[in-house]
């Protein structure tokens, strides 16, 4: 009894810590980046609801751009899904790695697996900067206040995106579109210290259009595995080392 | 979709978010089971770098919908001055973007 309302408090602080936090450069970030989905949702005549739909449940926007960017040439269910699928596999050993340090005796198994859904990049990043200096029991409402303000900053940016597609002149729609490719170019030009990750990029970006040219419902598929394994196996175990440290 | 209808991209939305929300809810299950820096998974990360490496080139050289309005020099010009303004301003994301955003915009305003 004594100890319910000091708990309550302290988690009442921490997600009002992880608002705040969110705010600022994130929230802009995010905001930003599904600007490009909600025009490309419009661009693709599709009605606004089915964008926020995707932004609320997938938060992924690079599965998300994929699905509507295979969608609009016309790929078979199945093509989608496996492409959507290997986009986003690297979700599970981010929640692997998060997990054990929101572990707490008082909060049940099962609420781990909603609360999952919050874990995208963005997020992810900051709770594992976050978390070595939070007390335990602040972890899990810190992630939830941030991840909350993120979702929003996506849903407004998809809806902010769609609505402007429609409103603005056709040539600043286009400006709009250019967000999504532009900003995943430079999320990954900001980091190529690991060579496995330089290949993948490389020869993917070689990949891509030249197997969308022979067949493009299976080209983006066909180049993801062929040039991921190809940078796999080039690099061999070379990243192992850094890939232990930073998990 | 020039068919209308909005049954297909629900379904198709609905399927990538489950498949999305698979990785994420076996995530939980596995944790501690499974070693996330192990083989496997730098072959996921290589994968899904690839795969987006793939879909951003395509997406810049190749355009569907509106973007294949803007002449390919224009997308390439945009998205250079993009990498440039990011480089110039230490790497700032919203400066990269905003330059690639706005270079684009003017070179098809000038070539149209």
């Amino acid at each position: 009894m004594t100890t319910e309302p000091a708990t309550t408090v302290l988690a009442g602080t921490a997600f009002r810590r992880g608002l705040r936090e969110a705010m600022g450069f994130h929230w802009i970030a995010l905001f930003a980046s599904y600007l490009g989905f909600g025009s490309l949702i419009r661009g693709a005549g599709m009605d606004l609801w089915l964008g926020l739909y995707s932004t609320l449940f997938t938060w992924t926007l690079p599965g998300q751009v994929v699905a509507v960017e295979l969608m609009g040439i016309g790929a078979s269910l199945a093509v989608i899904a496996a492409s959507v699928a290997l986009t986003n596999a690297r979700l599970l050993p981010m929640v692997v790695v998060l997990m054990p340090l929101m572990r707490n005796p008082a909060v049940p198994r099962w609420a781990f697996y909603p609360l999952a859904h919050l874990v995208a990049v963005t997020g992810w990043a900051a709770a594992l900067l976050r978390f070595p200096a939070m007390p335990v029991e602040e972890r899990i409402p810190w992630l939830m206040g941030f991840g909350a303000v993120l979702k929003a900053a996506g849903l407004l940016g998809t809806a902010a995106g769609f609505a402007l597609a429609g409103t603005l002149p056709p040539v600043v729609t286009l400006g709009l579109v250019f967000v999504n490719p532009v900003y995943f170019m430079l999320v990954f030009a900001a980091d190529l210290r690991e060579r496995a990750k330089v290949w993948a990029l490389g020869l993917g970006a070689v990949l891509g259009p030249l197997l969308h040219l022979a067949d493009a419902e299976w080209g983006l598929l066909a180049a993801g595995v062929v040039a991921g394994t190809a940078a796999f196996l080039i690099v061999g175990n070379g990243t192992a080392r850094s890939g232990a440290r930073r998990g | 979709m020039a068919d209308g209808g909005w049954i297909w991209p629900f379904v198709v939305l609905t399927v990538a978010a489950a498949v999305t929300y698979a990785w994420r809810g076996l995530g939980v299950a596995l944790a501690g089971r499974i070693n996330p820096g192990g083989a496997l998974f730098r072959w996921v990360s290589c994968v899904a770098y690839a795969l987006l490496a793939a879909l951003v080139a395509r997406m810049i050289l190749l355009p569907i919908g509106p973007l294949a309005q803007a002449p390919l020099s224009a997308r390439l010009l945009g998205a250079f001055l993009g990498l440039a303004a990011f480089r110039l301003c230490r790497q700032n994301l919203l400066a990269g973007v905003a330059a690639a955003v706005a270079g684009l915009i003017a070179l098809t305003a000038f070539a149209g």
